[in-house]
């Protein structure tokens, strides 16, 4: 405002002296004016924050809104997006870039390769995501912020990295990884002065190198196959030992069977053998004729070949026929 | 033409005054310092706050110099390690003009003065690197691995414990690079190794080693499933034969039992009288036996046969 005026007061004096240049003069004037006056102000957005330098000197941080500054030569603002969450990919670039999706010097491999703790090699992607917290700092204490930021994640992400095994960088670590390599950069952060929060880090893919792939693969495999065999194996096992089972207590109930068969029939046997036995008591003699009768009538009709000798002869044995038993 | 000519010699005065107030005036910006130098030689302090400042025109020049943390980015060098290693070392820097008029007198300018640090800091680099194992670049702490299921403790790579370690070994080279940069103007405020990672040729071979190591714990896992297999069948097998066996036994305690029952009951009920037991039972034999091919030779001596010769009776047996 202090400006427009004397611009005024000269305005004043060149009047009487050249009067036909005058309104071009005027013109450039009020043009020089307005321009300086546009200058004054400015917008910032709602994530944003204005810094404002005056001669070169950081002066306030402007709010979100319609903002007023000195005019240009004197007052400047560079404007920093402290809400959005910025982001760097490491070892990959994502094909389409999202909004403000920044990606990097992106050497491929080179940038994601790194050792281990037991000197094997293993790729690690990752993404760091991040705000800018002090929009003073990330503006006037680093040059290159981004490249700084760059360098301080492939450092500390070795670092980690390096401390352990390939086999939990690959498996188990990646949390683990993960949280520390966040821990360490924002310590990082701070010791440099960024100005930077560490959101989050998210680990992407990480692998073997590409040419011992397919032995790793191959472990995974052979994993499956030593549950395959041992799966087969139990299968196995399953199949016959419940069944043997079964055809144990088969056998054991036909021996029971066999039992109650053998003393049943040996009771009844008994039984039988003494109410016969109780008959004959009561007239053995008869009884006993009897009984050997019976048999012989039942016997001497199936016989065909019946000899019968007489008590007093001898020699007869030369006269019977070969291959027949003799019984009495 | 006497107007015009006032208003000329106004206008030549102003347009002087305004080129000496500017040339005057200077600007530091927040990012930078600054070195006044009078027909190259540099008067006063340097100037390290911002804001509009003055010096004679024509006469000082200004001479800016950043005063934020700069970036220093190593060569990726090839050194050989102590165990005869080569790796490629890439390292990074933060330094800081701290002395503006000393940097001034010795550097001049950024590009002498990152060239400087080339020199400082991969010698240095160089020296650390060469000087210990590749282990005590790689790791930071003795931290013990984590061991999984997958890998079990004595397949793990044995890894010799580190003295050192890569911050340590960084705090090296940060420190000798220090003593050399003190003189100067300048200040390195940190140096880290950035990336660390085998020359091609012994990646290979590093490539191998990762592969037999993997071959072998497949190899384990394959054995340790034929293994596991072998003994789930072993188990299976004594589980038969003791399932068979002891049904067996069982079978035949019954059976035994069953027998010598049936005995007790044949003997007490036979006990009455064995003898008549025997002809009862003889005459039951002489049914089941005797049939049609059966040949008799007979005697008139017989029980039976004797009516064919006498009618008489028998003596009986007990005269006999």
């Amino acid at each position: 405002m202090n400006s427009r005026g004397v611009l005024d007061g000269n305005f004043g004096q060149l009047r009487p002296s050249q009067i036909p240049v005058a309104p071009v003069a005027v013109g450039i004037l009020l043009l020089i004016v307005a321009l300086m006056f546009w200058t004054c102000v400015f917008t910032v957005n709602p994530e944003e924050v204005g810094v404002v330098q005056v001669f070169g000197a950081y002066s306030h941080s402007a709010d979100p809104g319609l903002c007023f500054k000195a005019p240009w030569p004197i007052a400047t603002v560079t404007k920093v997006p402290i809400q959005q969450q910025l982001k760097e990919e490491f070892g990959f670039v994502t094909d389409q870039p999202r909004v403000r999706s920044v990606y990097g010097r992106g050497d491929g491999k080179g940038e994601s390769l790194m050792l281990t703790g037991d000197l094997n090699v293993a790729v690690v992607e990752w993404i760091t995501q991040f705000r800018v917290n002090d929009p003073y700092k990330s503006l006037f204490r680093l040059r290159n912020l981004r490249d700084t930021f760059r360098d301080m994640n492939e450092a500390v992400m070795r670092e980690v990295v390096g401390d352990r095994s390939v086999n939990e960088v690959l498996t188990i670590g990646r949390q683990e990884i993960a949280s520390e390599v966040e821990l360490r950069l924002q310590k990082l952060c701070d010791q440099y002065d960024t100005g930077l929060k560490v959101e989050q880090i998210v680990l992407q893919d990480v692998n073997p190198p590409d040419k011992v792939k397919p032995a790793f693969n191959q472990v995974n495999q052979a994993q499956q196959i030593k549950e395959r065999m041992i799966n087969e194996a139990l299968a196995d096992y399953n199949k016959s030992v419940p069944r043997a089972q079964g055809e144990a207590k088969q056998t054991i109930l036909q021996a029971e069977g066999y039992a109650t068969d053998r003393v049943n029939r040996a009771q009844g046997d008994a039984a039988l053998f003494q109410e016969i036995l109780a008959a004959y008591k009561r007239s053995p003699e008869v009884t006993r004729q009897r009984i050997y009768l019976e048999t012989m009538n039942l016997i001497y009709p199936q016989v065909r070949n019946k000899i019968v000798l007489d008590k007093e002869l001898k020699g007869v044995l030369p006269l019977l026929p070969l291959g027949t038993g003799v019984k009495p | 033409m006497k107007i015009p000519l006032i208003s000329v010699v106004l206008v030549v005065l102003l347009v002087v005054g305004v080129v000496l107030l500017v040339a005057s005036c200077y600007i530091v910006d927040e990012t930078k310092q600054v070195v006044i130098t009078q027909f190259g030689r540099p008067t006063g302090e340097a100037i390290t706050t911002p804001g509009l400042k003055l010096r004679v025109p024509f006469i000082q020049k200004v001479n800016e110099f950043d005063r934020r943390f700069l970036e220093w980015d190593g060569d990726p060098n090839q050194v050989p390690t102590r165990d005869k290693r080569f790796i490629h070392v890439d390292t990074y820097a933060r330094w800081r003009i701290t002395d503006p008029l000393k940097y001034f007198q010795r550097l001049r300018s950024e590009t002498v003065a990152q060239s400087r640090l080339d020199d400082i800091l991969d010698g240095e680099t160089r020296n650390v690197v060469a000087n210990h194992d590749l282990i005590e670049v790689v790791r930071s702490s003795n931290r013990p691995f984590t061991t999984t299921e997958e890998v079990s403790e004595d397949e793990a790579e044995t890894i010799e414990a580190i003295e050192f370690g890569r911050s340590k070994l960084a705090d090296k080279v940060l420190t000798a690079a220090q003593v050399r940069t003190s003189d100067l103007g300048i200040e390195i405020l940190d140096f880290r190794f950035k990336r660390i990672n085998y020359v091609s040729e012994v990646r290979e071979e590093v490539y191998q080693r990762m592969i037999s190591e993997r071959n072998r714990i497949a190899e384990r896992f394959r054995s340790e499933g034929a293994g596991e297999a072998a003994r789930i069948e072993g188990e299976k097998d004594r589980e038969l034969k003791q399932v068979t066996s002891e049904a067996y036994r069982s079978a035949q305690e019954i059976k035994g039992k069953a027998d010598a029952e049936a005995a007790d009951v044949y003997a007490a009920a036979y006990e009455g009288d064995p003898e008549f037991y025997r002809f009862q039972r003889t005459m039951e034999i002489f049914r089941e036996t005797i049939d049609e091919g059966t040949v008799l030779v007979l005697s008139t001596d017989g029980d039976f046969l004797r009516f064919l010769g006498t009618s008489a009776p028998r003596p009986t047996t007990t005269e006999r």
